[in-house]
């Protein structure tokens, strides 16, 4: 049957060996492509949030500075979660190439539980930091610090809910070239934030204990 | 009761400001009542909601994209004249301050973002699969998802001045004077919340397009012989993926000052005002030629079609392209030289500015090389394309002028800046989309647009554009600032602001002529019977007008550039002819109604964040989340459209 | 260039490719920790390290666990990257070197 969509990358070699699944369909891999090139406005987007930081970070307003905040074990744990959370959500991509449905709802519901772990460290880093008067309203650095760090998290919840509704279709349908498609999409996104994450605990974190 | 019901009536309707809201209530009013009988009278809901509001069809998008860009062209229109009847002569108090500044904030914020994007994303969406090949775009889904979320962030935007108030501060809503400490009120709240709303389509239909060029090009279609519109299209996603985030984060954060109480561009509490600045034309540079791009687009296909060869340097067309795409991202602090930046910093800018003129150039001598010795035919897109080469030229030889620093110390915010950049958003981009429009016209309505009535229009217009602008170069010279609502009587501005005024409602005239041209050539214009009305060089034209759902009964094989021009006379036509025996079945999106239904959910969430009224907001969010929840979950959103069914089709268009 | 197959679970080809990533960003990782726990190193010395630090894990993540060069338009998404990077940076740089003028103002 034609599909309405025409692809103009065949697979050069699709006779002998098997395709990854989530790249059988063309609608799957364009679909692919357009969330690789969604990625890149994301990361646009973070660019600027990171640049208003870089340039607000030093209007502290004699209020509290990165120093009083920053507390390395707090975001040492936060970076261990989600990193690991990557590596996890790998595997499931791993598993699902390899057709096991049951191992790819159990290294997606790790990458979960990681990704809640670490959404919950950075909600109780924030509530200590309300806590103690250093709320968005009271300085320019204050105000970029948690917006910076506050978008990233926002990011962070809006996947686990994808995860969770992924996970919830993989269980319920298996695995076909859609959720393979899907699953592999979810697990991009979470790879992106990780990489986000990486300048943030960099460019925030680290660099403000030593300026 | 009624105490009650008067303190709401003056301060969210404003019935106390005069008769502008009244007579703007009223006209809303009997606009609506108009609609819906009409609908109710010929019994066309159904029709509306089937064919229309629940579409996923690029065509129909794109003509719903066109229908809005033309009222919005209205609108903002009106709102210039108001402008300028005001300017006519000085002291004059036809419109008070304060409603002067909401006018001027609607009227650029109208052109700009709800006038000229949806006009380019109308011809984005008419032409480009058709262009290449395609039977819609990558995404046709998300296709009605941007349209709706554009609808909706302009009726935000719109209803501003009837309820709740507009806007004041300018279209680029500079900080201090938009935070809550100069600019109390929902005003301004509804600029932030209303653009990132339509922002957010805007950034959809760019990957859309990308995908869709990067991926459904018809087989055989090279990026050698991608017609120069679809060139152009491309280079315009790439500018507005690149550049649309950053006025995402800039409104975002004004809006979060505003009503959260940060301190990002705040005068106390270490906030910085130009970092606003600085983030808001990091987009808005690329935001110009994220609409003339499409416009360039437009005037190589109009000039290779009406001089019968194919365009000249079509390399060079290409590169010119990329490298503005490029270039124009590094420029933006031009429109802030006199901030102080720094001698070094305003250098930098100001060369990469000029340069940025070059493709430019090159693109202009490309297509005075293609009319050379071409047998140039004066139809109405080929008009508007002549017209286009002096006043673009003259409005980017002014930019030129006002990129070098030091002399921009002098001209910035005076009108020599309206006019500079007037010129070249009209002469350049409004006359593009005009050409474009007259020209794929009878592709999407079956029927051209009436050549007599089109050229009084067109030559009202260029007049009336001339004897606007010119002056205004003047008076800039003279020192006249802009965003004034009157002028003092012994300053020797009088006579040319009179003049631009004439000049002003000389193109008002012309807009209804156009209005005219369109009711009378709905139903007395020539029809077009052959799907050629022009002898077209691209593909577009080997399909009948209007285009059947499904586009191309067979996707055509493409083995040249200007593939339809040799398929007609370098013995091509086997590739593009479609025949019976290749007809399969075709499967389409079926109509769905949750875009138009995600949009209404953001336009709620919107709302409510303009007055602070959170718990609408968390409704129209959640609401939103749902809608992508049921995406999610989806699983039959496919309809077939049988090979039988589009053989008949095609048999009685008499082409199997 | 090339569309991934189903090997890439099988043999372990593919599980080599994500426990290496792990280890190594947990080292890069480790180290910068290290360097700002331990504040040996002068600042500016310290900054670069850390930004060449984040960047090398970058590269790790988008290849070993991203899979940038899998799948057609393995090119385009690579541009889309470079793009991507070299306008965020554009604007970054820009950005603190238009504002630098202004770092004064508390």
């Amino acid at each position: 049957m034609a599909t309405r969509a025409h692809a103009m990358g065949e697979p050069r070699d699709g006779g002998t060996r098997a395709l990854a699944l989530e790249y059988t369909h063309a609608e799957d891999r364009t679909r692919i492509l357009g969330f690789w090139i969604f990625l890149a406005t994301d990361m646009i987007l973070f660019g600027c949030l990171f640049a208003t930081y870089l340039v607000l970070r030093t209007h502290m307003d004699g209020g509290p500075t990165p120093a009083t905040l920053f507390d390395m074990k707090g975001f040492g744990a936060e970076t261990l979660a989600l990193l690991t959370s990557s590596f996890t959500g790998g595997l499931a991509t791993l598993s699902m190439r390899d057709g096991r449905q049951k191992s790819v709802a159990f290294w997606m519901s790790v990458t979960i539980v990681l990704g809640l772990t670490f959404l919950g460290i950075e909600a109780s880093e924030f509530a200590h930091d309300a806590f103690i008067g250093a709320v968005w309203q009271r300085s320019a650095f204050l105000s970029s610090f948690f917006t910076l760090v506050g978008t990233h998290g926002c990011h962070v919840t809006f996947g686990v809910l994808w995860m969770l509704v992924t996970l919830y279709q993989v269980l319920r349908r298996g695995l076909t070239p859609r959720t393979a498609r899907k699953v592999f999409v979810v697990n991009l996104y979470w790879h992106f934030l990780d990489v986000v994450w990486i300048f943030i605990f960099t460019v925030v974190y680290l660099t403000g204990m030593v300026m | 009761m009624t105490s009650g019901f008067l303190q709401f009536a003056n301060h969210y309707l404003m019935w106390n400001e005069g008769p502008l809201i009244w007579i703007s209530d009223a006209l809303i009013v009997l606009a609506v009542v108009a609609i819906v009988a009409t609908l109710t009278y010929t019994k066309r809901w159904g029709w509306l909601w089937r064919e229309w509001i629940t579409t996923t069809d690029h065509k129909r998008i794109g003509i719903m994209y066109l229908i809005c860009a033309l009222l919005m062209l209205f609108r903002g229109g009106v709102d210039a004249l108001l402008m300028r009847t005001q300017l006519a002569f000085p002291g004059e108090h036809f419109l008070n301050a304060e409603h002067y500044d909401q006018i001027f904030t609607t009227h650029g914020t109208i052109m700009i973002l709800f006038m000229a994007m949806p006009f380019i994303f109308a011809l984005f969406n008419i032409v480009v699969p058709l262009q290449i090949g395609a039977r819609d775009v990558a995404f046709p889904y998300l296709n009605a998802i941007s349209f709706w979320l554009f609808f909706f962030g302009a009726l935000l935007f719109n209803i501003s001045f009837v309820f709740g108030g507009s806007p004041d501060a300018g279209w680029v809503s500079y900080p201090p004077l938009t935070e809550l400490g100069y600019d109390p009120g929902p005003g301004e709240n509804y600029y932030l919340v209303a653009i990132n709303l339509s922002g957010i389509g805007t950034i959809a239909t760019g990957i859309n397009f990308l995908v869709t060029i990067l991926r459904m090009r018809a087989p055989g279609m090279t990026w050698n012989r991608v017609p120069l519109f679809t060139w152009s299209v491309l280079a315009s996603c790439i500018v507005i993926l690149a550049a649309f985030p950053a006025l995402t984060v800039a409104l975002a954060l004004l809006l979060l000052d505003r009503i959260a109480g940060t301190h990002f561009f705040t005068v106390l509490h270490g906030g910085n005002p130009m970092m606003f600045i600085n983030l808001f034309w990091v987009w808005g540079h690329p935001e110009v030629y994220i609409v003339i791009l499409p416009a360039f687009g437009v005037y190589s296909e109009v000039v290779a079609t009406f001089s019968r060869k194919a365009i000249f340097g079509y390399k060079s067309m290409v590169a010119s392209l990329l490298l503005i795409s490029v270039i124009s991202y590094l420029v933006w602090a031009h429109h802030f030289f006199t901030m102080g930046a720094g001698a070094d910093v305003n250098t930098f800018f100001a060369i990469a500015s000029m340069c940025v003129g070059i493709p430019t150039g090159v693109k202009i001598f490309n297509w005075l090389f293609t009319m050379y010795r071409g047998r140039i035919r004066l139809t109405l897109p080929m008009l508007w394309t002549l017209a286009f080469i002096p006043n673009f030229v003259t409005g980017g030889a002014t930019g030129i002028l006002l990129a070098a620093a030091p002399e921009d110390y002098q001209y910035h915010n005076s009108y020599f800046l309206i006019a500079h950049f007037h010129q070249t958003l009209i002469g350049g981009v409004v006359y593009g989309m005009l050409a474009g429009m007259y020209y794929w016209w009878p592709k999407m309505f079956g029927f051209k647009l009436d050549e007599k009535s089109g050229k009084i229009a067109f030559w009202l217009w260029n007049i009336g554009f001339y004897v606007c602008f010119m002056p205004q170069y003047a008076l800039g010279l003279m020192g006249m600032q802009r965003r004034m609502y009157t002028y003092p009587a012994n300053m020797g501005w009088n006579t040319l602001n009179l003049a631009s005024t004439i000049g002003a409602y000389l193109m008002g005239l012309a807009f209804l002529v156009i209005v005219w041209q369109i009711l009378y050539s709905i139903r007395h214009g020539e029809r077009d019977v052959t799907g050629d009305p022009w002898d077209g060089r691209t593909l577009e034209w080997s399909l009948p007008s209007p285009v059947p759902e499904y586009n191309f009964a067979v996707i055509p094989t493409v083995t040249a550039r200007d593939m339809w021009w040799a398929a007609k006379y370098e013995g091509q036509m086997e590739h593009v002819r479609p025949r019976a025996e290749d007809i399969r079945d075709i499967h389409v999106p079926k109509h769905t109604a949750r875009p138009f239904l995600i949009g209404l959910s953001f336009f709620i969430a919107g709302f409510g964040l303009v007055f602070e009224w959170y718990v609408l907001t968390a409704v129209g969010f959640a609401s939103v989340l749902c809608c992508l929840l049921l995406r999610a979950l989806e699983e039959d959103d496919e309809m077939v459209i049988a090979a039988d069914t589009i053989r008949q089709h095609e048999a009685t268009l008499g082409r199997v | 260039m090339s569309v991934p197959d189903m090997r890439h679970g099988r043999d372990g080809g593919g599980r080599r490719q994500y426990v290496t990533g792990y280890v190594l960003s947990l080292v890069l990782t480790a180290i910068a920790f290290v360097l700002v726990a331990f504040h040996v190193l002068p600042v500016p010395l310290l900054l670069v390290l850390l930004m060449a630090l984040a960047a090398v894990q970058v590269l790790v993540q988008l290849f070993l666990f991203m899979h940038v060069t899998e799948g057609d338009g393995s090119r385009v998404k690579g541009l889309a990257m470079g793009l991507g990077l070299f306008f965020t940076l554009a604007i970054a740089l820009g950005s603190i070197w238009i504002m630098t003028f202004n770092s004064q103002v508390q």
